[in-house]
């Protein structure tokens, strides 16, 4: 397990967390490299299927992050994407899914450093938990093909 | 068929350090669809971007992936290339390599392999992407200034000379704001109505501003050079043609205990009133909350009075629709008022009042005609303590910031009282003295020095009634936290100032942001202190802190200048990315059902209703129409819409589902 490299994908907004992250860099501070990250205009934009996208496309853990509750760029798009959220956990945990494996968190344009800690914590986390194989047995054949395909 | 080139920068050694930019370029050129890849020191130089124009021409690129440093430092620059090349500029998308990879990795395979991931998922990416247009939206050349103070003031009168028209509004019954209520100005001591009343009356008589006092913002609605701004006029309960200004009403009013709220509570006016001689415009309003005739359905003396026959009972509140380019917010602050500071008995004893009163006690043209008088006896103070920072800098008071102005305006205070009351004792406790500013020290010091007000540096933490004199105790730092008590006639709090009432409410209509202290909030704390984050809406003034006069008729220039410069243009251009809900043929028209969800969560009221009619008229389908001049492209409607009917241009669900599925699949 220990040389066990799990894929993880941020979805993130453009004007807080992607710019924390471009944070990150230009204080060069390291992180693990297993996270790569996915530019949205907004939280509100995230389409909470997409999670089930990466998880049946093999994705092992999730972030996903945005400006802080009031800093929207468009004012509210987080909180939509906040209540969209909860919701949405209900129902996957109802399904079975292993919500440790997502992190939901605010990163601001100024805070690389926690970029690089939400970062090395996720991958932390989903190191211990392992490659998320279980995905493949809970979603059954037809469905998972229909998810791959969009 | 997609022929998408890809060009990997070194920039200089900030990627090629960690990543092996030539197994990048290798390995993406071996990809389906990528029709050339290459790399480069410095894409961004002007060889870097000749290398891109001419690959477009010479493979005949569909699209194009620079993979270098952050979009969000230079997409612009790219897209501008590809242009130049003769591509669409949005068929070109950027690969963050140095931000995202290079900078935060070690130098090893795992680095140079997730370099080619987020290329090859921006590769996906642009394979999707469309050519666009850029939207270009009109601009209605007329620009709406919200508060007549002297931020407001100026800010109109330089828009207004730059030959454009303005529309002030000012909720209250005249223009002037505080700074009609002060007496004389620090630094300099100049007389306040003096340097502002000639701006009040050029405001009035400038042919390019239309001004509205007793009105109100009621609704905005629309975007950056195209807003459309409801106003209330409140009834006057006058003929503003007919009146000419003769007063008799004011003086024939019965109704004359109303506390009048210029001098700050400390004179009092009629029910039909000018809020002070100077007012801008000089006309009288009817307060009907305090009016005879409207609490009890008889008077109507001033009517009967009235030589030219201008009041009007029935008048009604007029709603104003208007079409605005640009709006200047200027609404100015207030200050907290008596039931904020019990500990020092504000509000429980008369003698205890605060800047503002002390500005109208201090003022020729006030309630004592410029005598210091205390409120409760009229006898002149022999002693009396200023107190700084009241409730300012007090993060238990819920107020954490400095108020700025207090320091200044508190000397001004104890000079001004001993200037008129040349053997009584003025006592300032402070916390820090706050002087900075062209001037303003030499000035707190000539209060200490020439003037011998004694500056003692603690705060007080009581102030009570004894024998009929106040007393305030406090402590002296300087002298080692000594205990001091002071027998006072009379107490002057500098209190802190706040944002003024009505703000947040007006913030909302105008979809801009606020802080937790509901003052407005720049865009940027340094480098857009004039724009809100909303594009066309502008700040002047104690509106977004408290400032002082220079500082906010320099902001309310540098607002001025901004929508100079917004009018400078017939059309504006902006990005394409916007959010499209799809058309199909008769009879479905659309997957859209109709269910208008997606209205309630645009923050910016971008998503409209179109109907379709059948050859009889008949409205056959409604369905979902965005106004793309409206439309900031947040995308929330699309995460929402439960019918997939919506679509964000530039983030397709097909391009971040192309994504998804490049970054975690092999290759
Ligand atoms: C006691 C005291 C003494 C001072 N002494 C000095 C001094 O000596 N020198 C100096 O430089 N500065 C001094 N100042 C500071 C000075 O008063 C301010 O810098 C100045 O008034 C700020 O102008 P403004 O136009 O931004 O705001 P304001 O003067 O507050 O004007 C705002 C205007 O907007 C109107 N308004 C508010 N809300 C709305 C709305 N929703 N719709 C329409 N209209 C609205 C208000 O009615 C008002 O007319 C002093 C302040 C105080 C409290
Ligand atoms: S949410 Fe979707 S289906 Fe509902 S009105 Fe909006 S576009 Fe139409
Ligand atoms: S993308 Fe955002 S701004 Fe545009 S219509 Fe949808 S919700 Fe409104
Ligand atoms: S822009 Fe960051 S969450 Fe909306």
């Amino acid at each position: 397990m220990s040389d066990f490299e799990p894929k993880i994908v941020a979805f993130v907004c453009n004007w807080c967390t992607y710019a924390g992250a471009d944070l990150t860099g230009t204080s060069r501070i390291k992180y693990a490299s297993n996270v790569k990250i996915i530019r949205f205009p907004c939280t509100g934009r995230i389409d909470f299927m997409l999670l089930l996208k990466a998880f049946s496309n093999g994705a092992d853990g999730i972030i996903v992050s945005g400006c802080h509750p009031n800093d929207c760029h468009y004012t509210s798009g987080n909180f939509h994407a906040k209540r969209r959220w909860i919701m949405f956990k209900e129902l996957m945990d109802f399904m079975g899914i292993d919500m440790s494996r997502i992190t939901f968190s605010w990163v601001s344009a100024a805070e690389g450093a926690r970029w690089a800690e939400v970062v090395n914590t996720t991958v932390t986390r989903i190191r211990e938990l392992g490659p998320y194989v279980s995905y493949k047995e809970l979603v059954n054949k037809s469905v998972e093909e229909e998810v791959k395909n969009g | 068929m997609a022929r998408i080139g890809v060009f990997v920068c070194h920039c200089g050694e900030n990627i090629s350090a960690t990543v092996d930019c030539g197994k990048v370029a290798e390995t993406i050129g071996n990809l389906k669809h990528v029709a050339y890849s290459t790399e480069y020191k410095y894409m961004c130089s002007d060889p870097g971007q000749t290398l891109i124009k001419d690959a477009i021409k010479e493979h005949n690129l569909t699209g194009v992936v620079v993979s270098a440093c952050s979009p969000r430092m230079h997409e612009p620059t790219f897209r501008k290339a590809c242009a130049e090349g003769g591509l669409n500029p949005f068929l070109c998308e950027m690969a963050n390599l140095r931000e995202h990879c290079s900078w935060v990795h070690e130098k090893n395979e795992l680095t140079t392999e997730k370099a080619i991931d987020i290329v090859r998922t921006q590769v996906e990416k642009v394979k999707l992407n469309s050519a666009l247009q850029p939207i270009k939206v009109p601009v209605t050349k007329t620009a709406m200034v919200i508060g007549g103070g002297i931020a407001g003031i100026q800010s109109a009168l330089d828009i207004a000379n730059t030959g454009h028209k303005v529309i002030m509004i000012e909720r209250s019954p005249s223009i002037g704001g505080h700074m009609s209520q002060l007496s004389e100005t620090f630094p300099t001591l100049d007389c306040s109505q003096c340097i502002l009343t000639p701006r009040m009356v050029e405001v009035a008589q400038h042919p390019n501003i239309t001004l509205y006092t007793y009105a109100e913002v009621e609704s905005v609605e629309g975007f950056i050079g195209n807003f459309k701004v409801k106003v209330r006029k409140k009834a006057k309960s006058l003929d503003e043609k007919a009146c000419t200004g003769c007063g008799l009403c004011t003086t024939k009013c019965p109704q004359k205990k109303i506390p009048n709220e210029f001098e700050q509570g400390m004179g009092m006016r009629p029910a039909i009133y000018v809020p002070f001689p100077q007012a801008v415009p000089n006309r009288p309003v009817i307060d009907r909350e305090n009016c005879t005739y409207y609490i009890k359905g008889k008077c109507k003396i001033c009517e009967i009075v009235c030589p030219t026959k201008a009041i009007r009972f029935d008048q009604p509140d007029e709603i104003l629709e208007l079409e605005i380019g640009a709006i200047v917010v200027a609404t100015g602050f207030d200050i907290k008022h008596a039931d904020f500071f019990p500990e020092y008995g504000h509000g429980r004893y008369k003698d205890i009042i605060d800047g503002l009163q002390f500005e109208r006690l201090a003022s020729a043209s006030g309630p004592t005609a410029g005598v210091i008088k205390r409120p409760s006896d009229g006898e002149i103070p022999k002693n009396i303590v200023f107190i700084a920072c009241a409730g300012s800098r007090d993060p238990a008071k819920g107020i954490a910031y400095c108020s700025k102005i207090c320091c200044m305006y508190t000397a001004k205070h104890a000079m001004l009282y001993k200037h008129k009351v040349h053997e009584g004792k003025a006592h300032v406790f402070y916390m820090d003295i706050r002087s900075g500013g062209k001037n303003y020290d030499e000035f707190v010091r000539r209060a200490i020095e020439e003037d011998h007000v004694n500056y003692i540096r603690g705060r007080v933490s009581t102030v009570f009634e004894r024998d009929g004199k106040l007393i305030v105790k406090g402590v002296d730092t300087l002298l080692g936290a000594q205990q001091v008590e002071i027998v006072a006639d009379m107490v002057v709090l500098a209190t802190a100032g706040v944002a003024s009432s009505g703000a947040e409410d007006l913030a909302q209509k105008l979809h801009v942001s606020y802080d937790s202290h509901k003052f407005f909030a720049e865009a940027h704390p340094k480098l857009k202190p004039v724009e809100t984050n909303t594009a066309g809406i502008f700040l002047a003034g104690a509106c977004q802190n408290p400032k002082d006069i220079p500082d906010a008729v320099s902001q309310a220039s540098g607002a001025a200048v901004k929508v100079a410069a917004l009018f400078s243009q017939s059309e504006l251009t902006r990005e394409p990315l916007v959010a499209i809900v799809n058309r199909t043929s008769p009879p479905t028209y659309s997957t859209c059902v109709g269910c208008f969800m997606c209205q309630s969560v645009c923050p910016y009221q971008a998503i409209e209703r179109e109907e379709f009619k059948a050859r009889d008229g008949k409205v056959v389908k409604t369905v979902a129409k965005i106004n793309e001049g409206l439309c900031q492209g947040c995308g929330t409607c699309v995460a929402l819409c439960r019918s997939k009917s919506i679509d964000l241009l530039g983030y397709s669900n097909t391009q971040v589902y192309a994504e998804v599925v490049a970054l975690l699949n092999e290759y």
